[in-house]
């Protein structure tokens, strides 16, 4: 195939164009052209058929920007054996997600303009989809050092996380965050406070007591929220909760938003569809950080996300291998892989009945573009031909086997599921098709 | 010798900070500076205004250029100058500051020059001695005589200060230089501009009439003067500042950033340069536009007209 079609040009026919960003929701096609979008609407291609061009009918099936994944640990650099830029490509793919952010909890850590010059380099050089690197809020991500916020920006850092470490020193916390109000730059913090959650692997509860686990009490989570909200208010930066997983976080978060601070919040998918009695018999793929929690909290930021109060949806992709999670529990790595599994996961809501298709689009999409400040997430007219075909109502049940990402560990091995991408274009380029 | 007859100029006996400063005052200072300038440039520069007087300089941080500013100043009028070193006395032996003090005390000196790393210090002096105290920088509060020292300056290169936009730049938040030029600048009628990262930044800032920019582009759009602040090390390893060459980046004076100045801008800088940190060694070295050097000259000055200030108001 040439890179962006025949002669460049696609045609899209019998689509349900969905974009969030606009609020469109209808029957009609679309025109990709030189990697963008060219034209858009309910009565392209109604008069005549297209020519010179590659045809696709979508024979009713969704059209909608590509998904942005806003939380995407890679092994590249260091550990290229659980995954590397371009086998997450793959999975982000084979997913809808046509960007991936990636996490700078790499080995070097992403603490230095060189490294996020890398990660674009090698992105560009190996990945299917566009890779937007984070950089480390603090060097070595140790909590101690702010990182060259200003330089780091300037290389293409598109935010500023330390990954999945919350920042303990609230004094080292409040000057970063000052630092980074500085430059504009975005911060998304981990929040679990991490002596309270010191060598726990599970949310602390009767289950956790049954199975004799250690834990760590579900509060650590909106105790770290509490405190960054503060800080924030303090110092004018704008300020991402990369994942949230409590009713007591959400609630502090909402109360932040109407007092207008520039606070945002995303979930992971598998808090979403699991709770933590989904650990059962010391199950390794479903230990992740933070921990899965008590259904209350579940159904909590469910309703968050229907309502609204939580902005955007991530896979929290992280790939470990056997050797870390072919443990006992207490001994196995965090991390399950997702990235292949967050659309399906985001459907499930939809099909639950929480929300709409177009509702559960755009925290996937719009949501994310907005707040990290990327351009895609829109069907706009001139905009990046990033898409994804969307069949929502497929059936299947997920099997390990059938993953495109390098490393396994899913959380929902053997889970029914309901709709899933079956093409993928970046810049007008097919990433994927589904056989 | 001076234009400006012998009548009393300030109203108290000691200079602790520009705040207790009147304009009258101030502008008085600035005239009396006038003065010595030429003076210090004559081949005679001695004076008698200070004869037989005893003038000690305690330095609990060491500054080799106030110090010797304010000994050279006041040679040049005739006083005796003792230079206490903290580090062979017994402050460094656990004496408490007022116990220093008294001791100073009954050695009757008529000025002592006091620079200490804590806030306050010059003024808990002031309060213990019979002497007249001038404070030579205290912590992150004041540093009176190089705000005037700053304004003569100005004043001589440009005539006035009045109406002048004057954009100082770099670590605000532990400055007492920045802190008597906001007073003394905005006293005497110039627009002041801050420009920093959030980090060097103090906390409400804006209530001191001030302009904040953390764009230093920005920030010097239509300046006339640009005036550089020291930025001290250890801020520049990660607490404050991540690094020395990412401060220099955004808020190093260099060429670029000086072009967005007003044409002719001059800089300024208290001394002593961080070069490529805070300014490039160009701008520093580049007579047409640093009037660094001036600086120098204006602070043996502007300390003659306090020592011979206070030496007025003296029975």
């Amino acid at each position: 195939m040439s890179p962006h079609g025949r002669q460049g040009r696609i045609a899209f026919r019998n689509a349900r164009l969905i974009d969030p960003a606009s609020g469109l929701d209808v029957k009609g096609g679309l025109l990709v052209e030189n990697g963008k979008i060219a034209d858009i609407g309910p009565r392209l291609f109604n008069d005549a058929e297209p020519r010179d061009r590659e045809v696709i009918d979508c024979r009713g099936l969704v059209l909608a920007p590509g998904l942005i994944d806003c939380r995407v640990f890679t092994g590249e650099p260091g550990s290229e054996h659980r995954e590397t830029l371009a086998s997450a490509s793959e999975a982000a793919a084979a997913g809808g997600v046509t960007t991936i952010v990636t996490m700078p909890n790499t080995n070097p850590v992403i603490d230095e303009p060189s490294l996020v010059d890398f990660i674009r380099r090698r992105a560009q050089a190996t990945a299917k989809v566009r890779v937007a690197p984070m950089a480390a809020l603090t060097r070595g991500l140790k909590g101690e050092v702010m990182t060259e916020i200003g330089l780091l920006k300037e290389a293409g850092a598109i935010a500023f996380t330390d990954g999945d470490r919350s920042i303990a020193n609230a004094r080292v916390m409040r000057r970063v965050l000052s630092y980074a109000a500085t430059f504009d730059a975005l911060a998304v913090g981990h929040a679990e406070d991490p002596e309270l959650v010191e060598g726990a692997a599970i949310t602390e509860s009767e289950f956790a007591t049954r199975l004799g686990l250690p834990a760590a009490p579900a509060l650590a989570e909106a105790i770290m929220v509490e405190r960054d909200i503060r800080l924030v208010e303090l110092t004018g930066a704008r300020y991402h909760f990369g994942q949230i997983s409590t009713r007591a976080a959400l609630e502090a978060i909402t109360a932040a938003k109407a007092r207008g601070l520039p606070i945002t919040c995303g979930v992971a998918a598998h808090h979403l569809l699991l709770n933590e009695l989904d650990v059962g018999a010391y199950y390794t793929y479903r230990k992740v950080k933070p921990p899965l929690r008590s259904e209350a909290d579940r159904a909590a930021i469910v309703e968050g996300v229907a309502s609204g109060a939580i902005d955007v949806i991530v896979s929290s992709h992280e790939p470990q291998g056997a050797d870390t999670k072919r443990q006992t529990f207490a001994s196995a790595a965090f991390g399950a892989v997702g990235l292949e599994t967050l659309l399906p996961a985001a459907l499930n809501l939809y099909h639950d009945g929480h929300a709409s298709l177009p509702h559960m689009l755009a925290a996937l999409t719009t949501a994310p573009a907005r707040i990290l400040g990327l351009n895609g997430g829109t069907l706009a007219k001139g905009a990046a031909a990033d898409l994804v075909l969307i069949d929502p109502d497929h059936p299947f049940v997920l099997e390990e086997k059938m993953l495109h990402s390098r490393a396994r560990n899913t959380a929902f091995e053997g889970r029914k599921f309901q709709g899933w991408a079956v093409m993928t274009f970046v810049d007008g380029e097919r990433v994927f098709t589904r056989s | 010798m001076t234009s400006v007859a012998n009548h009393p100029i300030l109203k108290t006996n000691h200079l602790l900070g520009i705040e207790s400063l009147s304009v009258a005052e101030a502008v008085a200072l600035l005239d009396l500076g006038e003065s010595y300038v030429a003076q210090s440039r004559a081949s005679d520069k001695k004076a008698a205004v200070l004869k037989g007087r005893t003038l000690i300089n305690l330095f609990f941080e060491a500054s080799t250029r106030t110090q010797s500013s304010f000994e050279l100043a006041a040679k040049r009028l005739g006083a005796d100058v003792l230079n206490m070193s903290v580090k062979a006395s017994s402050v460094s032996k656990g004496e408490t500051l007022i116990d220093t003090a008294s001791t100073l005390n009954a050695m009757r000196p008529d000025i002592l020059v006091v620079r200490h790393p804590d806030s306050g210090a010059a003024e808990l002096l002031s309060r213990k001695l019979d002497c007249s105290v001038i404070n030579a920088g205290d912590g992150a509060h004041e540093h009176p005589t190089q705000a005037l020292l700053d304004a003569l300056t100005i004043r001589r290169r440009l005539g006035r200060i009045e109406g002048l936009m004057v954009a100082i730049c770099g670590d605000i938040l532990h400055s007492r230089v920045a802190r008597s030029n906001i007073r003394l600048l905005a006293m005497l009628g110039a627009r002041v501009r801050l420009i920093a990262p959030k980090t060097l930044l103090p906390a409400e800032a804006e209530r001191f009439g001030v302009e904040i920019f953390t764009d230093m582009k920005q920030g010097l759009e239509g300046a006339d003067i640009v005036m550089m602040l020291r930025l001290q090390l250890e801020r520049m390893t990660g607490a404050f500042v991540p690094s020395s060459r990412e401060y220099f980046r955004f808020y190093g004076l260099d060429r670029e950033k000086l072009a967005f100045a007003k044409p002719g801008a001059l800089v300024m800088h208290p001394g002593p340069m961080n070069r490529g940190v805070e300014i490039s060694s160009d701008i520093a070295d580049d007579l047409e536009v640093s009037v660094i050097a001036e600086q120098v000259e204006m602070g043996v000055a502007i300390r003659m007209a306090v020592l011979d200030a206070l030496a007025r108001g003296m029975t």
